[in-house]
């Protein structure tokens, strides 16, 4: 087992039918791509980091297996973010935690970064367009500083100049020291943002594929 | 005391306005028709059933027949409340869990009835059964709503509680708005009850009682009295059924846990229908 606080995220012959058990680690401040092509396992396999799915295998997160912990506070610490991100209330703001100190400036640092104005916060989220709603949400998934981040197809559906945005916001999420996987096709994405790649083939992929 | 009793006729004329409404159900193609006939028939069976019973049990004043009759009320009660929903849990166990809350809820609720109305036996059938069967029945139907809520909109809603889990809510928190919609449902003919008794629904036990000769004012308080213990009965059962499945949807890593669910079935609906032949011609007859 790593030591405690060696900023490692660590995972364990993780079991993702019809894939062989899956063993890789990613370091603080490194990205971690995984390709393959639908259907390969790309989002089970972040969901199954996350814990949102009932899957064999170790997960450790500076050297802690997420066991030792409940199950929402590893998702606090291991955020899945998905670009089907399913609102519950009316507008925005509800969804985001309440406001405490600094928080309302990291929300507006975040917002500014993603090209979207304040007011988009407390406006009724289906008359945003989708691409307000699609960065709302990529925006709450990093509003409370996870330290893993799992993102799924980040800037799915979204122009050109928009991903650019939320490409800009994962390096700076790296640069912070966030450990950060990113499941997707982008190739040229991948080659700007990933410091090691895992390919999930539908047939075979080769046993135990490491990262890092 | 006098009362008038029932012919076979006047039985039958009740039932028009059922058999109407079946019609009814063919000719919207509402579907409701097979199911409406099955509750029916199963509804005067269980009654005259349970009446014959009953003329035995009421004679008896033992604890043991008391304890018998409670078990089967019981189990009939935890099946019914567990086995309404269409999406319901996949094992038994599962779903006596999710029925129970609400069997106990109605059995403390009658335990208090009793103890208030004295009874000379108080453990007699004659006194237990029908305060159970009032109680304990609002109860369980405040549950199953509940419950069948709550199994339709984890399915449903999936995504939404799903969203929840990931940033890090405790699966109570999670179902928050799910669990306020079904406890809210299941709340709502209780409160239509509450707020309609004596305008425009005279309850059953008052109209049997009037009916049956006794001072409407003497049978009111009873009533009131009845309906207080099935007012708190049903909150607690709708809060409890609520939250135990909520707890039974979810695991101790705060997972979501549809596969605790059978498959959702889309021939449900038909299998409740008359068969397609049947309906088509009754349309046409009722067309002409």
């Amino acid at each position: 087992m790593s030591k405690r606080g060696s900023g490692l995220l660590r995972v364990d012959a993780l079991k993702i039918d019809p894939l062989p058990p899956l063993s890789f680690s990613v370091a603080k401040g490194e990205c971690l791509a995984i390709e393959g092509p639908s259907g390969s396992g790309k989002t089970r396999l972040l969901r199954a980091i996350a814990d949102l799915d009932r899957v064999r295998g170790h997960v450790y997160l500076d050297g802690a297996e997420r066991n030792e912990m409940s199950g929402h506070a590893w998702r606090k610490l291991v955020r899945f973010a998905s670009a089907e991100f399913a609102w519950w209330s009316d507008t925005a703001r509800p969804a985001f935690p309440g406001e405490g100190t600094g928080a309302s400036d990291k929300l507006a640092r975040l917002l500014a970064a993603l090209a979207l104005e304040a007011r988009v916060m407390d406006r009724p989220l289906n008359t945003l367009a989708r691409g307000e709603r699609q960065r709302l949400a990529f925006a709450r998934a990093l509003i409370d500083d996870p330290s893993v981040l799992l993102f799924d197809q980040p800037a799915m559906g979204l122009d050109p100049q928009l991903a650019a945005l939320i490409e800009e916001t994962i390096r700076y999420q790296i640069l912070a020291g966030r450990i950060v996987l990113i499941a997707g096709n982008d190739r040229n994405q991948f080659d700007r943002l990933a410091h090691a790649r895992l390919q999930l083939a539908r047939p075979l992929p080769q046993r135990g594929a490491t990262a890092s | 005391m006098s009362y008038v009793p029932l012919s076979l006729s006047d039985m039958i004329i009740a039932a028009l306005l059922v058999i109407a409404n079946g019609a009814l159900s063919v000719a919207l193609s509402l579907r409701f028709e097979w199911k409406l006939a099955i509750a029916i028939a199963r509804m005067i069976v269980q009654l005259l059933l349970v009446s014959l019973l009953l003329r035995y049990v009421f004679a008896q004043t033992g604890i043991g027949w008391s304890l018998l009759v409670l078990s089967v009320m019981g189990a009939a009660a935890i099946a019914e409340g567990a086995l309404r929903p269409e999406r319901r849990f996949a094992t038994l166990l599962l779903r006596v869990t999710s029925g129970s809350a609400a069997f106990a809820a109605g059995l403390l609720a009658t335990l208090v009835a009793l103890a208030l109305v004295q009874p000379a036996v108080w453990y007699a059938p004659r006194y237990l059964v029908p305060l159970l069967g009032l109680i304990g029945g609002t109860a369980i139907a405040a549950s199953a709503l509940v419950i069948d809520a709550i199994t339709h909109a984890a399915a449903r809603e999936r995504a939404q509680i799903e969203t929840r889990l990931a940033l890090g809510a405790t699966r109570f928190a999670a179902f928050e708005s799910v669990l306020l919609r079904a406890i809210g449902l299941g709340l709502l003919p209780l409160f239509v009850i509450l707020s309609t008794a004596g305008i425009f629904n005279v309850p059953g036990m008052l109209a049997g009682q009037v009916l049956a000769g006794i001072d409407p004012v003497e049978a009111a308080k009873y009533q009131i009295l009845l309906m207080l213990l099935i007012a708190g009965a049903s909150a607690t059962a709708a809060v409890a059924a609520g939250y135990v499945s909520v707890y039974l949807l979810t695991d101790d890593r705060d997972r979501l846990r549809l596969d605790r669910l059978t498959p959702q079935t889309k021939s449900r609906a038909k299998k409740l229908a008359l068969p397609a032949w049947l309906s088509r011609r009754l349309r046409s007859l009722l067309r002409r």
